[in-house]
């Protein structure tokens, strides 16, 4: 934004980088690179802390606690894979978000079609992914909230601490990801986004598909194998 | 375009940066001014745990004394561990991050301006909280590295702990985002020709610490996470009733830590590669093996995090394992041990002030590296860990190392930073005492060590033959405050009453000295083209460079002969007669900071027992910093 306010008002000063790229990519990039070892050390704490609980419930097997209660396993894997495609989704909806700023610039068709109308919409895929990134957290609040009800909470054991906080600092991602894209989508509807905005997008697009890889690694690591 | 000359060479005073007075310190995004402000801050900082360890010598001169209590003597420890390295060293290495890297590869100044004001406002409202308590004896107490279980709520009620967890939390995100800057700077902000493999050492030494910053301080950010939930919402990490594993902390700490060691001490390689060169009139020897060693150090510091841990046990293979790595890294330092000595032979030495710190770097250095390599063997490691032999190494390491680099960089640059000289012959005093002082503190502690003499232990009883080592300590440690304030005297009275400098103050090859001292605000009027290492060299004494090659920035056409594209800038100008656009000064990133640090103090409340409170004022410095952060990014940069 700010670059490119300069760049229109002070055209004799060439807007040189070395790489060619804006500065705000390579920053994202190292900030992503950073936040891959965030995950690990959370991940690496949930794996090494797995099976060692000495108390109920258990990610993936039946428990019965000293007083004799038998708890059922915890994770509901049904619904988070339902969780998990609405997140998959939604980075496709990013992906059409970015390609929509960006060929705005682009001549429209004689006679739109509905799809081509559709898919040039940047304000409608903006939308999409926030609401599909709300929808997950959704899920999450659901997840969370009857993993309490079954009797996990942080406190519980270390499964609970350790898997709420991996899921929840996830969670936490993904909300400020859906904070961005309203912001985008605001922007969006103030004064319309343009190619020169791509730039913008883009970066949000990147942080976005980032929490959504990580979420991959999540599902696989901490739901899927037992 | 204005043609009219401005007075060259104008006083620090005198030139035209914006308007001068408190409110453009807080104001300021420019590199120059927030390397100043980390320069500054450091230095008191510096001088805080210099305070600290000349009590804990003042104790230890004599068996059973009881100057301090034991429970202050923690304190002590601690805060002395976690200034030096966190207050003192690395801002001291970011001041010249910040100072030097533009200036180095050409840019008019780092990628993200105010997220670099937030950097430094970050780190100094953060290093405010951590060290206040100590006023009030209630400082973090636990040793630097913090070990839980022992920093859980169990067994270390009370805040002191409380600040330490979350005065790091925060002084982390002031070096995760000075790193993304300076990353973005570096990969992004070269001038035309300024390949990577043409860089200023400094600046691809600071570039290998960027990335340790980066994927290090995570690792510790996570641990603390725990470690606050744990002592501050009940979770179970480092509770061994509900099963955890006591050596997660440790795991975690040092994966971090010992990268850490790498961010406290290649920042001085770097400067001593700067120094070396300039006071030997001559280039760098083997300056791709340098940069290859310092990559190779960067790598293997990743895999060394168990050395820290050879006393509790991780099996035969492990030790094994760590071991080796560890004698790995000794090679990659060793080369550029061996670097900095090939560039001095058969060069023209001036022994310099600058000079002389950069010798004993070398030579101290080298002494705190072969401690190290004697550590690197579980045997003996086993009995060298927690005594006073490897407070000798590390002293060694940070001090003779980091520091002297630090020193040597300071006296380098002083003129390009205030466009005035310290002065040599305050110097050389500050130097040699300083030198003699610190072998002398720190030399008799490998004996006391060897001889059973534990770390941290606030008195003890004579007769186990540590008292003469111990005197001879505490007489280094006072000759070192000696020496500190010969260097206090000549760093305030040089400011204004140095000798004035030109704009290459030492005859150096590198592109910050081909700009005006102090550089204007925009550093360059005309940003340069680079052909080769020695930018200024090439230009004044092409004789020293007429070995190395030559090319233009497109790469197509070598050049035989000595490409010059550089010139000397020494007239000021303001940015508006050049027409160069300079980023506003704004006080947002200050503000966003406050936010930030208070939004972590507000949690202090819980455990006084007023969670409305706490929530309260988190939940306001949470919005304050939201809101200023939409107001940061919603206003134009320039």
């Amino acid at each position: 934004m700010a670059t490119a306010v300069a760049h229109e008002s002070h055209e004799h000063v060439p807007h040189y980088t070395t790489t060619g790229l804006d500065h705000r990519k390579i920053g994202i990039w190292a900030f992503i690179g950073s936040e891959c070892m965030l995950f690990a050390a959370l991940i690496s704490t949930y794996l090494i802390y797995k099976g060692r609980s000495i108390t109920c419930p258990r990610p993936h097997e039946v428990c019965t606690a000293a007083d004799g209660r038998v708890f059922q396993p915890i994770l509901n894997i049904p619904v988070t894979s339902q969780s998990t495609f609405v997140l998959l989704m939604s980075s496709l909806a990013m992906v059409l978000a970015l390609a929509a700023v960006e060929n705005k610039g682009k001549p429209a068709p004689a006679n739109p079609t509905l799809g081509y109308r559709i898919l040039s919409s940047s304000k409608l895929w903006l939308g999409m992914t926030a609401l599909l990134g709300a929808t997950f957290l959704g899920y999450q609040a659901f997840e969370f909230t009857s993993f309490v009800n079954e009797g996990l909470t942080i406190h519980t054991n270390l499964f609970g601490s350790s898997f709420f906080t991996l899921t929840g600092t996830h969670g936490t991602h993904v909300t400020v990801g859906v904070l961005w894209l309203l912001t985008l989508l605001a922007i969006d509807f103030k004064r319309g986004l343009t190619p020169k905005d791509a730039i913008l997008v883009d970066i949000c697009a990147l942080y976005w598909h980032f929490v959504d890889v990580v979420w991959i690694a999540i599902f696989t690591l901490v739901y899927l194998i037992r | 375009m204005a043609t009219t000359a401005a007075p060259t060479f104008a006083p620090a005073s005198a030139a035209p940066s914006e308007s001068s007075g408190i409110w453009s310190w807080i104001t300021t995004v420019d590199h120059k001014r927030i390397g100043v402000l980390y320069l500054y801050t450091a230095l008191v900082f510096f001088a805080i745990g210099g305070v600290e360890a000349a009590l804990m010598r003042w104790q230890l001169a004599q068996p059973n004394s009881r100057h301090v209590t034991a429970e202050f003597y923690n304190q002590l420890f601690t805060m002395h561990g976690t200034t030096m390295v966190f207050l003192a060293i690395m801002p001291l290495s970011a001041a010249f991050f910040n100072f030097l890297i533009p200036l180095q590869i050409g840019a008019r100044d780092v990628a993200f301006p105010r997220l670099n004001a937030f950097s430094y406002w970050v780190y100094a409202f953060g290093g405010v909280f951590i060290t206040l308590p100590i006023l009030f004896s209630a400082a973090p107490n636990a040793g630097w590295f913090g070990y839980a279980p022992l920093t859980t709520i169990q067994f270390s009620g009370g805040l002191n702990i409380d600040f330490w967890v979350m005065g790091l939390q925060i002084l982390g995100i002031s070096s995760l985002a000075a790193a993304f800057n300076f990353i973005t700077t570096i990969i992004n902000m070269r001038a035309p020709g300024m390949t990577l493999m043409r860089m200023p050492i400094f600046t691809w030494m600071s570039f290998v610490v960027m990335f340790l910053l980066i994927l290090a301080f995570p690792a510790v950010t996570i641990a603390l996470v725990f470690l606050l939930f744990d002592r501050f919402f009940g979770t179970t990490f480092y509770s061994i009733a509900a099963g955890a594993d006591p050596l997660l902390w440790q795991h975690l700490f040092w994966v971090f830590g010992h990268p850490e060691v790498y961010i406290l001490i290649l920042p001085a390689f770097g400067l001593v590669s700067e120094i070396l060169p300039t006071y030997s009139r001559k280039p760098l020897f083997g300056y791709n093996v340098v940069i290859y060693s310092g990559i190779m150090i960067g790598v293997l510091g990743f895999g060394v995090w168990a050395h820290h841990m050879f006393a509790v046990g991780l099996g035969a293979v492990a030790d094994t394992v760590f071991s080796l790595m560890t004698m790995l890294i000794a090679i990659p330092t060793g080369v550029k041990i061996f670097n900095w000595i090939a560039t001095m032979w058969g060069g023209q030495i001036r022994f310099t002030t600058a000079m002389k710190f950069a010798i004993g770097l070398i030579a101290l250095f080298t002494i705190g590296g072969i401690s190290g390599v004697m550590h690197s063997s579980p045997p003996s490691d086993l009995q060298q860990t927690d005594t006073y032999f490897v407070v000798a190494h590390l002293h060694y390491v940070l001090y003779g190392g980091s520091i002297m680099g630090i020193f040597g960089g300071i006296y380098h640059y002083f003129p390009k930073i205030t466009g005035r000289y310290m002065s040599e012959k305050l110097g050389s005093w500050h130097f040699w005492i300083n030198f003699v002082a610190m072998n002398l503190t720190f030399f008799p502690m490998h004996f006391a060590g060897l001889l059973g003499m534990p770390r941290r232990i606030y008195s003890y009883d004579s007769g186990q033959g540590w008292d003469t080592f111990n005197m001879l300590s505490s007489i280094g440690a006072a000759l070192l405050v000696v020496s500190s304030v010969i260097f206090a005297v000549n760093f305030i009275r040089s400011r204004k009453r140095g000798a004035k400098a030109p704009n290459d103050a030492w005859g150096a090859g590198t592109l910050e000295w081909s700009i005006p001292s102090p550089p204007p605000d925009y550093n360059f009027a005309q940003i340069p083209v680079v052909t080769s290492r020695y930018p200024l060299w090439d230009l004044k004494s092409p004789e020293r460079t007429s070995g190395m090659a030559h090319s233009a920035p497109d790469e197509t056409t070598i050049t035989a002969s000595h490409a010059v594209p550089v010139h000397e800038e020494t007239q000021y100008k303001s940015a508006r007669e050049l027409g160069i656009p300079m980023p506003f000064p704004t006080a947002k990133p200050a503000v966003a900071s406050l936010a930030l640090v208070l939004a972590f103090s507000g949690l202090l409340f819980i455990h006084l027992g007023h969670v409305a409170v706490a929530i309260a004022i988190s939940l306001s410095s949470l919005a304050l910093f939201i809101g200023t952060l939409y107001a940061w990014l919603t206003s134009p940069l320039e």
